[in-house]
């Protein structure tokens, strides 16, 4: 990512239905499923803001912020 | 009152969601490129009217939250014709699937696409009927496994974008559900258009479809959107003619539109002996 820019994924995981293909997709892995087999932003430091998760999420249930300032750890 | 972040929020009416479509529909993703056009193209929710016909896709109308009308079975353009000429400001815009375009409102489709009338058909195509349990529908194409052909369909498909482009639509366009970004810049251009206009997406159904022909789960049949589609005209048609073509058939500018042109006979008419 931009340096001075993080990204935040919001993931709505009641509507999250498990289908992967924003985890399939993601051209940096960022995402993988959590212990409920829905989607989960594990490596949000990698991603780029590309939002293609966003665009290809059929439940509507990723949405992409870029903020300024550094990663939360 | 467009804000500059796009929040698919502001478009839809979240007491029905999560949506009712199985996990990896490709119609979440249709939904989703059109409310991005709608944001794009900077239109207010008032000005919008969706109509729809019965079936999986046709459930977009209750999502949305736009004036919207849940119709009948395949009659989804016949209601639309009915409030373009009554409020032809509105913008409307027809989601429909492939049986309920083709099948229950093939006559519907073809007649609307012949008089021009300013309607944005987006045909969600997922190549059977998902709703009713798996039966095969006019996309379907032949060689293909479903409720009602155990052993596998012996009916040809129509080409939606050929079907489209003979009755007369003036624009025609095709794209899928693993090209979103494509799919909502056409979807803004059809929407745009002044005439009647005809979306193909190609949406994948892994329940039935995907299941009963063992073309693997929705990431699979989105990888295959990928692989087994070109841009129209692309050199990779001379290797594999098979190859699905998408972008924009028809953009035509010279027809006349259908309510102005009715306009102009309620003007005549007028002018007439009382």
């Amino acid at each position: 990512m931009e340096k001075g820019k993080t990204v935040k994924h919001l993931i709505d995981k009641e509507w999250c239905k498990g289908c992967g293909i924003c985890i399939h997709f993601c051209p940096k892995k960022v995402l993988a499923f959590d212990e409920q087999e829905k989607a989960d932003a594990v490596r949000p430091e990698d991603c780029i803001a590309c939002r293609l998760c966003e665009l290809r999420c059929p439940d509507l249930a990723i949405q992409i912020i870029e903020q300024d300032g550094e990663n939360e750890q | 009152m467009t804000k500059e972040r796009f929040d698919f929020k502001d478009y839809i009416r979240p007491r029905f969601f999560p949506h009712m479509w199985c996990p990896g529909c490709g119609h979440g993703i249709v939904l989703s490129s059109l409310l991005r056009a709608v944001h794009e193209l900077g239109l207010d929710k008032n000005d919008i009217v969706i109509t729809s016909g019965i079936g999986c896709s046709s459930r977009i109308s209750g999502y949305v939250d736009f004036h919207s009308l849940h119709t009948i079975h395949g009659r989804a353009l016949a209601f639309a014709t009915g409030v373009k000429l009554s409020k032809p400001e509105l913008k409307a815009i027809v989601p429909m699937g492939d049986g309920d375009a083709l099948a229950i409102g093939g006559n519907h489709f073809i007649h609307a696409a012949r008089r021009n009338i300013d309607i944005t058909a987006i045909v969600m195509n997922n190549r059977i009927y998902g709703m009713t349990g798996g039966q095969f529908s006019p996309l379907s194409g032949s060689g293909k496994k479903a409720t009602t052909a155990p052993y596998k369909t012996i009916d040809r498909e129509f080409d939606i974008a050929d079907l489209a482009r003979s009755a007369g639509a003036t624009f025609v366009a095709r794209s899928t559900v693993f090209h979103a970004i494509e799919c909502k810049d056409l979807l803004k251009k059809a929407i745009t258009h002044k005439g009647f206009s005809v979306v193909e997406i190609l949406t994948q159904c892994p329940t039935y479809y995907g299941r009963k022909n063992k073309e693997g789960d929705a990431i699979q049949m989105m990888e295959g959107y990928k692989n087994n589609t070109v841009k129209i005209g692309s050199k990779k048609l001379e290797d594999n003619p098979n190859l699905i073509q998408r972008g924009i058939f028809v953009e035509k500018t010279d027809v006349p539109e259908y309510c102005e042109a009715y306009d102009k006979i309620i003007q005549t008419a007028m002018k007439g002996k009382a």
